[in-house]
């Protein structure tokens, strides 16, 4: 890989040893999301007050309908009165027609309410959220200042400051590196001992089950001789045994309990 | 492995994406060097996308290094090629 992503990452590792990245400082990235989850919240926010506005302006539209409607009725009603069918008839036509705006109206208005609910609900839930990841932010950053307080206290302990260069810096290295490999081949060794890695040229392998084969093949031998004993000394015994309803176990029986058998790993 | 979005936080993606990953890191390289701000801005929206897409991000708790970064979604061409000079991303 030679794009951008893994340039950056040199470019980062390389100059870490040098300086604290701020990007790459925690406390730094933790501070810069909890700027982050603010803004979202102050836009959730600001979304949650731009519907409430014009949920009220909706009301204002309504409030007005509606009073022009009832003043349409009235003007009928009086038309009605001073024998003016045709004028009666033309205020409630127009009157209709408002009630129309006003039912489109009170739609819309159901919906911008629905919104508005919802968005001051998921507000409250970010708020929580923001909240919580605020004092978790705290706890991690004191936690990381101290570690790397212990770590400067290490390093001067031990004489590997800053102050001793970059040549004392790659000695550190070298020298960690070479722990981390001897680390890693004593693993390795102990894993293949203990058979949980193959090796692949079956060398060591051979040598554990040649051990084993030795081992177990002694103990049949032992065994053998423990149960031949027992039949030459106790011919009367084990009749005695039978008698007593075969619930004992002849010695050879029993030995495989106490005496570690190993299995083929 | 972990990958950080500057300024986002990190993601662990599985090697198997790597070489899908790594087509859009390439031409992204491409874009920034030929000075082609447009696709530069496309391709790193496709590549930001992809890492967030086919990575799960770490919790914020956690403070692994990162293995690859990435630039912000709002970087510029001459930021990145800022970082990616000789000066590096830490001045000095």
């Amino acid at each position: 890989m030679s794009g951008v992503m893994k340039r950056m990452g040199m470019i980062f590792r390389a100059k870490a040893n040098k300086a604290l990245d701020r990007a790459e400082d925690p406390r730094e990235t933790l501070d810069y999301s909890y700027q982050k989850q603010l803004e979202l919240l102050q836009k959730v926010r600001r979304g949650v007050a731009d519907v409430a506005t014009s949920r009220k302006r909706l009301e204002l539209q309504l409030n007005q309908l509606q009073s022009q409607s009832s003043k349409l009725e009235d003007q009928g009603r009086k038309a009605l009165a001073l024998g003016r069918e045709d004028l009666a008839r033309e205020a409630l036509s127009r009157r209709a027609a408002l009630q129309q705006q006003v039912t489109d109206l009170e739609t819309q208005h159901q919906t911008l309410q629905g919104e508005e609910e919802k968005l001051t609900l998921a507000a409250q839930r970010l708020q929580a959220k923001v909240d919580a990841f605020r004092t978790k932010k705290e706890t991690i950053k004191a936690t990381y200042t101290a570690a790397q307080a212990q770590t400067r206290i290490g390093e001067a302990f031990s004489g590997i400051s800053e102050e001793m260069g970059d040549v004392g810096m790659a000695i550190q290295r070298a020298e960690d590196k070479t722990a981390q490999l001897q680390a890693r081949a004593g693993a390795i060794d102990e894993l293949l001992a203990s058979g949980a890695l193959d090796d692949q040229s079956g060398l060591a392998k051979d040598d554990i089950q040649s051990e084993l084969d030795r081992l177990s093949g002694g103990t049949d031998v032992e065994l053998e001789l423990q149960r031949m004993k027992a039949e030459l000394a106790g011919g009367s015994s084990s009749s005695q045994q039978a008698i007593e309803g075969g619930t004992g176990q002849s010695p050879s029986q029993q030995q495989p309990q106490d005496t570690p058998r190993f299995d083929k790993q | 492995m972990i990958v950080r979005i500057m300024g986002e936080g990190q993601v662990r993606l599985d090697d198997s994406h790597l070489t899908e990953l790594n087509k859009l890191d390439d031409e992204l390289l491409a874009e920034m060097e030929s000075g082609d701000e447009e696709g530069f801005h496309r391709t790193l929206g496709s590549l930001l996308g992809a890492v967030r897409r086919l990575g799960d991000p770490l919790p914020d708790a956690s403070l692994e290094p990162s293995e690859l970064i990435l630039p912000s979604p709002d970087a510029t061409l001459d930021e990145v090629r800022e970082m990616l000079s000789d000066d590096g991303l830490i001045p000095g």
